[in-house]
């Protein structure tokens, strides 16, 4: 009991100049609502930066002049500028759409919802995998101090920085599918088949991530084992080992957490890229298909739910850090 | 006037070339990092001289081959050299990268310093862009702004002019504010120098030695995002060699001949091992 309390202390620490909670809560809220409307503003002039005409890119440069003229009709290109932004704009908020697709004819949210489980689930996973292996290697590190296995894990960032994701997919098929044969070679099965055949695109995301999640969580490791609360617990007589795995990487994998979600945008598109090596039919193998397609209301769409889900994720990561620790509040 | 701003000077980070040239002799990283990149840019500059084959020289009679004494590391399933063409591959893409990395790095440095500096409206404008920004996933943006500019070498210099300041500018403009709360800007407003005049003389060689560390990071990470960009077929276009074109092109024989993906891949880490020794090291010099 009194250790718990010691390690809340720790982590609130009392700010000199608290900005009244509602305050903040209401200035993080407009800025995110402010990001989110520049996002919509993005995403809809983005089929506008199309140096030439979208619709003969569409239809090949000697399609008929009726039939572009139809297409113009379809994407609402021949109304007035303005005219089109507020039917953007109604559509994505009263139906959450972008547009109907140019390809499949279906609506571009139904495309989306219909593939954003299986992309949403690998994050998930990925996610679970990076901090669990980024715990491990940093206690490690940071147990070691000094010693030959805090080096190599400490050089782990430079040498994964050039790292191609795509690559490290292919090296893991190769050793893993092709050679030992534990995982399939692609694709995606069923129930928990789909699961079994997410877990090496999973792992290949991850890795992406754990080098610097491993240098942070060493820094924040080693500032936390020479805290007071653990110099007392020593003094106290409790074991190292629990003292580490029950109140050290308690308290550092908060942090951990906090950086995933800030990589948690750069995790996107890296699966989004994975999902292309594993021949995964997920959000990234819809963005490949609308792309080679031009299909621009579903690149919009994708653009638009994935910037959104981003804005979403980090307010909340923001007010998660806020409330454990008052300090961060002030930053801006 | 100018000899009071003169007493300014020794405020500033940069140092003088001998002193830095002396200290760069005496970390490892930075030493070791370079003769890395040395080596790489010499083979990719005569390229000509010491590639055994022309790397679009087609042999079909000689394709998908092993390892040998011929061919290196073996030849592609086009019967083409792989040695050669890693080598003529180097070529394209450290062009690139360094082609790509010039407009984003001016650029983020000088809206990171006007944000800084000046503050107020200015700073939340830029803060909202670069939100805006870094709102979509980097390679969902960057496969988008590709594909929309145009595949090949222009589209990668588009997408990374439109994306690639905002490192440089959240770097530089955390590093300004700082610096703009410090007495010696106070001292130089006081001087009556021109904000254009504090902003160029003063707050950039302070500024500076930061974004050149951070230049080297982002390089390794712009060389993985064109090779990335060439794998999945909307980045520099064939036949002009290029890393990533060869992975996609090994893929289909992992199974059997898995160093045609394997050994590309391989550069690229070499390239960007070699850029983050760079980086640190120069951040090793640059503290000391």
């Amino acid at each position: 009991m009194q250790t718990n309390k010691m390690l809340g202390s720790s982590a609130k620490q009392p700010a000199a100049n608290i900005i009244l909670p509602y305050k903040w809560l209401v200035l993080a809220l407009l800025r995110a609502a402010l990001v989110v409307i520049c996002v919509i503003v993005a995403v809809f002039f983005l089929i506008r930066l199309v140096p030439g005409d979208p619709v003969k890119m569409i239809l090949g440069e000697y399609a008929s002049p009726e039939a572009i003229e139809k297409m113009r009709h379809q994407l609402g290109l021949d109304l007035s500028l303005w005219e089109q932004f507020t039917r953007f704009v109604t559509n994505f908020f009263t139906r959450g759409d972008t547009g109907s697709s140019i390809i499949f004819g279906t609506s571009s949210r139904d495309l989306i919802i219909d593939r954003a489980p299986v992309t949403l689930l690998l994050v998930v996973m990925a996610s679970l995998i990076a901090i669990v292996f980024s715990l491990v290697l940093a206690a490690i590190a940071a147990t070691h101090k000094d010693g030959l296995l805090d080096h190599l894990i400490r050089i782990l960032p430079s040498i994964s920085l050039g790292m191609p994701i795509f690559w490290v997919g292919l090296l893991l098929i190769i050793i893993f599918s092709v050679y030992l044969k534990w995982f399939p070679v692609g694709g995606t099965g069923e129930g928990w088949g789909m699961l079994y055949s997410l877990i090496l695109p999973a792992i290949t995301v991850a890795l992406s991530q754990i080098p610097s999640l491993v240098r942070s969580l060493r820094a924040q490791i080693l500032e936390v084992l020479e805290a007071d609360f653990v110099v007392t617990l020593r003094a106290a007589g409790i074991p190292p080992r629990v003292i580490l795995f029950k109140h050290v990487l308690r308290n550092s994998s908060i942090p951990a957490l906090m950086l995933l979600g800030v990589n948690v945008a750069y995790m996107m598109g890296g699966t989004l890229v994975i999902e292309q090596v594993f021949d995964i039919r997920g959000i990234g193998s819809l963005l490949f298909t609308a792309i080679s397609n031009r299909d621009f209301p579903v690149i919009q769409g994708i653009a638009l739910y994935c910037a959104i889900a981003v804005v979403i994720i980090s307010f909340l990561i923001e007010m998660i850090s806020g409330y454990l620790d008052p300090r961060t509040k002030r930053e801006r | 006037m100018n000899h009071m701003e003169a007493a300014l000077q020794p405020l500033h980070a940069g140092t003088k070339k001998n002193s830095f040239i002396r200290k760069a002799l005496r970390t490892p990283t930075f030493l070791c990092g370079s003769i890395m990149m040395a080596i790489l840019v010499f083979m990719a500059v005569f390229a000509p001289y010491l590639t055994p084959y022309d790397p679009s020289q087609l042999d079909l009679s000689a394709a998908l081959q092993p390892p040998s004494s011929e061919h290196w590391l073996g030849t592609d399933q086009l019967g083409r050299d792989l040695f050669s063409r890693l080598i003529y591959a180097a070529r394209t893409d450290l062009k690139v990268m360094v082609l790509a990395e010039i407009i984003p790095f001016i650029l983020g440095v000088f809206i990171g310093m006007a944000a800084g500096y000046f503050g107020k409206w200015v700073n939340s404008l830029i803060m909202l862009t670069t939100d805006t920004f870094i709102a979509f996933p980097f390679y969902l943006i960057v496969i988008i702004i590709a594909f929309v500019s145009g595949t090949g070498e222009q589209g990668i210099y588009i997408t990374f002019m439109l994306v690639g300041w905002i490192v440089y500018a959240r770097v530089i403009r955390g590093l300004s504010s700082t610096f703009r709360k410090q007495e010696w800007i106070a001292s130089a407003k006081m001087l009556g120098l021109s904000d254009v005049r504090i902003i160029l003389k003063h707050l950039l060689p302070n500024v500076l030695p930061q974004a050149v560390i951070v230049l080297m990071t982002d390089m390794a990470l712009l060389l993985v995002a064109i090779v990335t960009l060439g794998y999945l077929g909307i980045g520099i276009a064939p036949p002009t060699p290029d890393w990533g074109t060869m992975i996609f092109d090994g893929q289909p024989f992992i199974t059997t001949k898995w160093w045609l993906s394997a050994m590309p891949g391989l550069a690229v880490v070499y390239t960007g091992i070699a850029l983050s020794l760079i980086g640190d090291g120069l951040a090793d010099i640059w503290r000391r």
